[in-house]
């Protein structure tokens, strides 16, 4: 990640495959790792902790998407509804059943999978265009059979409580607590996404992506692969969506409108289409912004707004600098902030005897 | 008439009004995927835009209601011109999705900026046609509904005109068929892409006010734009007619399931419906009713 070999000496494909590229990358993981597990929960106030609580959820779903937009080709705008399946399948579980988290997250997932492989389903006949519409209608009726179906959505207000995750009688119940239990999950997202993409199934998503008809000439099953991108994919949203409900100890419908799901869009497009690094990058960048935005606002903003006006200016501000981003990443780098990282990277290889 | 075909006619009625209304929002789509090929996500915010001027105008500048009609077509116009040179023609060439993308954020943008310039309270848009109901026989329809289905009928014939007789609608034509063939014709491909943007800013004007008058103006406007896509794709995407029929379809389909099918299920059908029709369509003929088939050749 932060190192570089001086030349490309590998000569054989599972060189070029490996996990690790060098042996000095297993260093740098275990000062990752060392940073990560001891130093930041032990030195950083609880109110950063929760920042970063949100952007290891944010991260497992920003991989998810990635993997279906960025490596297998087929966008997706429903990616939020996938979330609130998730999200109420494990709540109901929860509450009704009163299992613990390492069952009703799964059962998240997998739910999640099943209603994504529906949604998917088109894809087998429709793409681009005509596949964004179709989430788009799969995101707006699975919003509203949330809404009005009281068995899912636990009443009136569309919400349930849900107890905070326990684990041997330890409860996660502060943000210290969950800050481990979060980033659990989003290192296993992170290595599982690593060695998804580097195996036999990665390679045939980005076939599909390339040229699908050319894809299938050469003997991958599209339909397949298709279904199962969007399975995998709904399975990191579906378990997203668990994780937030947690992490807020409620599952809300209003959490996941489309809204979010153009979040999650905008994350993966800003960090980097096709790139694991970048889901990571563009899940900090999204979940910090609104924050800077915020605190930027509360500090400048109140010369030109009252305290009543700024709620609705920050969060219009938050929603039109988002799509701001898009824009310029989508026109001036479409590979996002992990190109901008290589390209970094890539100065320092030879600095400073640059020629 | 019996009661229940009064009933059913009425909804039928209601219904189509409201389709040609949908049908009004869904041309402006149509117009722009014609001849550019480009996909706007962001129809909902043009017309939320146009109406959010219009109300304003009216509210703070005190224009008369066909002066403020006018700046704000000569503003869409502006604003689809500017839109297609900054952020349509870098995008010219990339894949689909890419396009999606930025109109995705196009709306984004409109929808969160626009409450922020114009003020997020919802302001009324009063046209002066009073709103004494116009009755049709057991039916009744308010004005606004009359004016708007009279309005998208009115445009729909001005642009059956323009791309059939005009010498600029078939030079448009031609663009959309082949843009390569078009420009070794002495065609400015890049000036009918910009001039499509531009009837669509037209079209979404007049779709903000009739909308705007009907619904109030405010940031929820936008979410017309979401009735836009089973429209299309049931009519064809490059379809102008078929952007009619398919709105007409849409619309009477939508009346139809809140006026038989909102008393079993608690309400709501009318949001529902649409939406499962779309789903089925794209699954049986994506293409819709009177779309262009594509064939991909590797």
């Amino acid at each position: 990640m932060f190192h570089r070999e001086s030349g490309i000496f590998k000569t054989t494909y599972s060189a070029d495959m490996a996990l690790y590229p060098l042996p000095i990358a297993k260093w740098t993981v275990a000062i990752l790792a060392l940073i990560f597990v001891v130093i930041v929960p032990l030195t950083v106030h609880e109110y950063y902790l929760s920042i970063l609580n949100l952007i290891f959820i944010a991260v497992v779903g920003a991989l998810g998407l990635n993997i279906l937009v960025g490596y297998t080709g087929q966008i997706s705008i429903g990616h939020a509804a996938f979330m609130s399946v998730g999200a109420y399948t494990a709540a109901n579980l929860a509450v009704r059943l009163d299992l613990p988290f390492w069952i009703t997250l799964p059962a998240g997932g997998l739910m999640a999978a099943a209603i994504g492989v529906v949604v998917g389903m088109p894809s087998l006949r429709i793409k681009g265009l005509y596949l964004a519409i179709a989430t788009l209608a799969g995101q707006l009726i699975i919003e509203w059979t949330i809404n009005h179906v009281p068995a899912i959505s636990g009443g009136a207000q569309a919400s349930i409580q849900v107890e905070r995750p326990s684990l041997f009688g330890v409860s996660f119940n502060t943000q210290g607590h969950l800050y481990f239990f979060l980033l659990f999950f989003a290192v296993l997202a992170i290595v599982a996404t690593l060695n998804l993409v580097r195996s036999r199934i990665g390679r045939a998503f980005v076939a599909v992506r390339d040229q699908d008809i050319a894809a299938e000439i050469i003997g991958i099953d599209i339909y397949r692969y298709k279904l199962l991108a969007f399975a995998i994919s709904s399975f990191y949203a579906g378990v997203c969506g668990v994780l937030y409900t947690y992490y807020f100890g409620i599952a809300n419908y209003e959490q996941f409108q489309l809204i979010v799901s153009i979040d999650y869009l905008a994350m993966i497009i800003i960090g980097g289409l096709g790139s694991v690094l970048g889901s990571i990058l563009g899940a900090v960048f999204v979940t910090l912004l609104p924050i800077v935005i915020r605190i930027l606002m509360e500090n400048v903003g109140s010369l030109f707004f009252t305290t009543a006006e700024m709620a609705n200016v920050i969060s219009g501000l938050r929603l039109g600098v988002f799509g701001g981003l898009i824009i310029f990443f989508l026109i001036v780098e479409p590979e996002g902030l992990n190109r901008l990282w290589r390209n970094i990277r890539s100065y320092f290889r030879v600095w400073p005897f640059s020629y | 008439m019996s009661e229940d075909l009064e009933f059913a006619f009425s909804l039928l009625l209601n219904g189509a009004s409201i389709g040609l209304m949908y049908a009004l929002i869904a041309l402006g789509f149509v117009l722009v995927y014609k001849a550019t090929d480009a996909i706007n996500f962001a129809q909902g915010e043009f017309v939320m835009l146009a109406g959010l001027i219009v109300a304003m105008l009216l509210s703070f500048v005190g224009m008369p209601l066909i002066v403020a009609v006018v700046v704000t077509l000569a503003v869409m116009v502006g604003f689809g011109f500017g839109l297609e040179r900054v952020v349509l023609r870098p995008l010219l060439g990339r894949p689909v999705v890419a396009v999606i993308m930025a109109t995705i954020g196009l709306a984004a943008i409109l929808r969160g900026v626009g409450p922020v310039v114009f003020g997020s309270e919802t302001r009324a848009l009063t046209l002066p046609i009073g709103d004494e109901p116009i009755v049709l026989g057991p039916a009744s329809l308010p004005p606004i509904q009359v004016v708007g289905a009279v309005v998208a009928i009115t445009l729909f014939l001005a642009f059956s005109w323009f791309f059939k007789k005009s010498r600029m609608g078939v030079a448009m034509r031609a663009v959309a068929d082949n843009q390569q063939v078009a420009q070794a014709m002495g065609i400015n491909v890049e000036r009918y892409f910009a001039l499509a943007w531009a009837m669509a800013g037209v079209v979404s004007a007049l779709g903000g006010i009739v909308w705007g008058s009907m619904l109030g103006v405010d940031v929820h406007l936008a979410l017309v734009g979401l009735k836009v896509f089973p429209v299309v794709i049931l009519g064809g995407l490059d379809s102008i007619g078929g952007a009619l029929v398919g709105g007409l379809i849409i619309g009477i389909v939508e009346s139809l399931a809140a006026g038989y099918l909102d008393p079993y299920v608690g309400g709501g059908t009318k949001d529902f419906a649409p939406y499962v029709l779309m789903i089925l369509v794209l699954m049986i003929r994506p293409y819709g009713i009177f779309g262009k088939r594509k064939i991909e050749r590797v």
